[in-house]
């Protein structure tokens, strides 16, 4: 029995001659938050798919709650929130609910009190009589991420459930994974939305063409900074120097940047800097951002496709 | 689990069909039909007593021959719901990505395809029903005329739109909505057409013409139910003597019931496979 709520070993993916994932391996722990960040067509949606069983693997094998990937029993206990969720929409909002409760085979008054909490969680309970016809984008969002809990799941996957939310709506999904991160519910969280990531995650993956090429642990990190030089006449020693002070340094003329494990890294820099002669003008530190780790992971020569 | 797991599914469906314009429309169309099937007896019944009563025997045979007709009609109107009504149950929802929802549940993807089929059987049966009760009931009423064989008959033309909505559901595991109908379509006039070439085949003696009638019946046997059915629904008298269109030569075999059942449990199988490893 493994310890873990997921793991998958090379899991791959081809359609035709394009490999949408190439070779996926990564493993969830329970209770965790996870975030599964990349470019577009970075093959994020393909491999969840694969995970709930909706697509077969090409290749490598996984498990989910135990049980190899596609099988029916381990979907018992999860979540699932479609990139584009789309149902019937002659449904209201609370026939969804039911009729997807019946899926996961409860019903009664156990369904009943379950969806109406659900929908007020949701803020959807005056909308819950509605067709879901009537139902705007971020509504519909909002319904599914209903539909999506409805089983008390012990993973919920979500693919990019704040693509069509307000900035409310995005609170509310924020609150919502915190909270389900309380009840020692793992989220599987698909965004390009890296403040939010970064705000609910507990541990996010950088994939690329089907690959986990980074893995990083939030709150691990809190000291970390982007630095930020400007200085006139850097030599290349000093540039040698630098790196090997933070990581991921990169210089453009008089411009340069890295990222530093702490504070204390900075007089050090300055020094540097001073000692090697050149003339300092400009020497900034931020927390360092998802954002900043993303681009420097992903490199900006990285088009989407 | 699985046998509830049907039934939401069924219910889901049965929803869903009730809900679409199309349904509607046949049973809109069913209506209207019934409307002229009911003017048309009038007008045959006048006929027959302007003419006097010749016999009893030569008023059976009318009325029944146009009672036939009217069930003939009820059987094209069937057909076209049978592949219309599911041809889009499955490949519509894979394109919306509705099924991801669905599949996603601890349901068997089995499961879905065979209460999708459940639920069109259904309802492409209870189409049947009214509207072969509608003509029979007028016959009944207008004319106190009662349709011999009945019950096989309609049994006969229910295994046929069963043949037909399989033949819709099992397509849409497959192929897009619209290839699905294109197909589906194609075989059920393949076989309408075979089933004449057999006929003239028969009259003539054309051994050829009737072979391509037997394949194309194995291909596709709704027209040889059909043919089995209106057989099943005449006085032995009025098919030995092959006086309309419902009594021809040949009569198709009663394997062919067999071979229709086989046919319908493989195209299931299809279905099942087809649906087990698609790409939702
Ligand atoms: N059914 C399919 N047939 C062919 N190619 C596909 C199919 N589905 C996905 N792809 C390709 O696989 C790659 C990965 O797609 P995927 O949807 O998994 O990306 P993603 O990481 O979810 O992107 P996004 O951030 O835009 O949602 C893309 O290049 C896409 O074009
Ligand atoms: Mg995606």
């Amino acid at each position: 029995m493994s310890s873990y709520l997921l793991e998958t070993h090379g899991l791959r993916k081809r359609f035709g001659d394009k490999l949408a994932v190439a070779d996926l391996s990564l493993a969830l722990r329970p209770g965790e938050v996870f975030g599964f960040l990349g470019p577009n067509g970075a093959g994020k949606t393909t491999s969840l798919k694969m995970i709930l069983g909706l697509l077969e693997p090409s290749g490598g094998h996984g498990l989910l709650l135990g049980k190899p990937l596609g099988d029916q029993g381990a979907r018992a206990k999860v979540g699932f929130l479609p990139e584009h969720f789309r149902f019937p929409d002659w449904l209201t909002g609370r026939e969804l609910l039911h009729f997807h409760g019946r899926l996961y085979g409860l019903g009664g008054s156990l369904l009943r009190e379950r969806s109406e909490a659900l929908l007020a969680r949701v803020d959807l309970l005056d909308a819950a009589h509605r067709p879901l016809k009537g139902y705007s984008k971020g509504m519909l969002q909002r319904a599914g991420l209903a539909a999506a809990l409805l089983n008390e799941p012990q993973l919920v996957f979500l693919d990019e459930p704040t693509s069509g939310l307000d900035p409310l709506g995005r609170l509310l999904v924020r609150d919502l994974i915190r909270d389900l991160r309380a009840q020692g519910t793992s989220v599987f969280l698909n965004s390009h939305l890296l403040g939010e990531v970064e705000a609910t995650c507990d541990r996010v993956v950088f994939v690329k063409q089907g690959r986990v090429v980074h893995e990083h642990v939030l709150g691990a990190h809190e000291a970390h900074r982007d630095v930020r030089i400007r200085a006139h006449g850097m030599s290349d020693a000093l540039c040698v120097t630098l790196a090997s002070l933070g990581e991921g340094f990169v210089r453009d003329g008089d411009r340069a940047s890295l990222r530093v494990d702490g504070d204390s890294r900075l007089p050090q820099i300055a020094a540097a800097i001073v000692n090697s002669g050149a003339a300092l003008f400009e020497l900034d530190a931020a927390p360092a951002s998802l954002e900043q780790l993303f681009l420097a992971v992903m490199g900006t020569e990285q088009r989407p496709g | 689990m699985t046998t509830s797991a049907i039934l939401t599914i069924v219910e889901m469906t049965l929803h869903e069909a009730a809900r679409r314009r199309i349904l509607l429309a046949s049973l809109v169309c069913g209506c209207a039909f019934l409307l002229l099937f009911g003017i048309g007896q009038h007008f045959v019944l006048a006929d027959i007593e302007h003419q006097g009563a010749k016999g009893m025997l030569r008023r059976g045979f009318i009325l029944n021959f146009f009672t036939l007709a009217g069930l003939y009609s009820v059987n094209f109107l069937t057909v076209m719901s049978a592949v219309l009504l599911p041809v889009d149950t499955l490949s519509g929802e894979i394109a919306s990505g509705v099924l991801q929802t669905v599949a996603s549940k601890p349901i068997a993807r089995r499961d879905i395809v065979l209460g999708k089929w459940l639920a069109y059987v259904l309802v492409v049966g209870s189409y049947l029903m009214l509207l072969a009760g509608g003509v029979l009931l007028e016959a009944r009423l207008l004319a106190d005329f009662q349709l011999p064989g009945v019950g096989r008959g309609l049994a006969l033309m229910f295994l046929e739109s069963i043949v037909l909505v399989t033949l819709s559901i099992s397509g849409g595991t497959r192929l897009s909505t619209v290839t699905n109908g294109v197909v589906a379509f194609g075989l059920y006039g393949l076989a309408f057409i075979g089933s004449w070439v057999e006929q003239v085949g028969g009259f003539t003696g054309n051994v050829g013409a009737r072979d391509v009638g037997t394949v194309a019946s194995l291909i596709m046997p709704s027209e040889s139910l059909w043919q089995l059915a209106a057989h099943h629904m005449q006085p032995p008298v009025m098919s030995q003597l092959n006086l309309t269109p419902f009594s021809p030569l040949s009569v198709p075999s009663i394997a062919m019931v067999y071979w229709a059942v086989g046919y319908i449990v493989v195209l299931l199988l299809v279905a099942l496979r087809g649906f087990s490893k698609r790409p939702l």
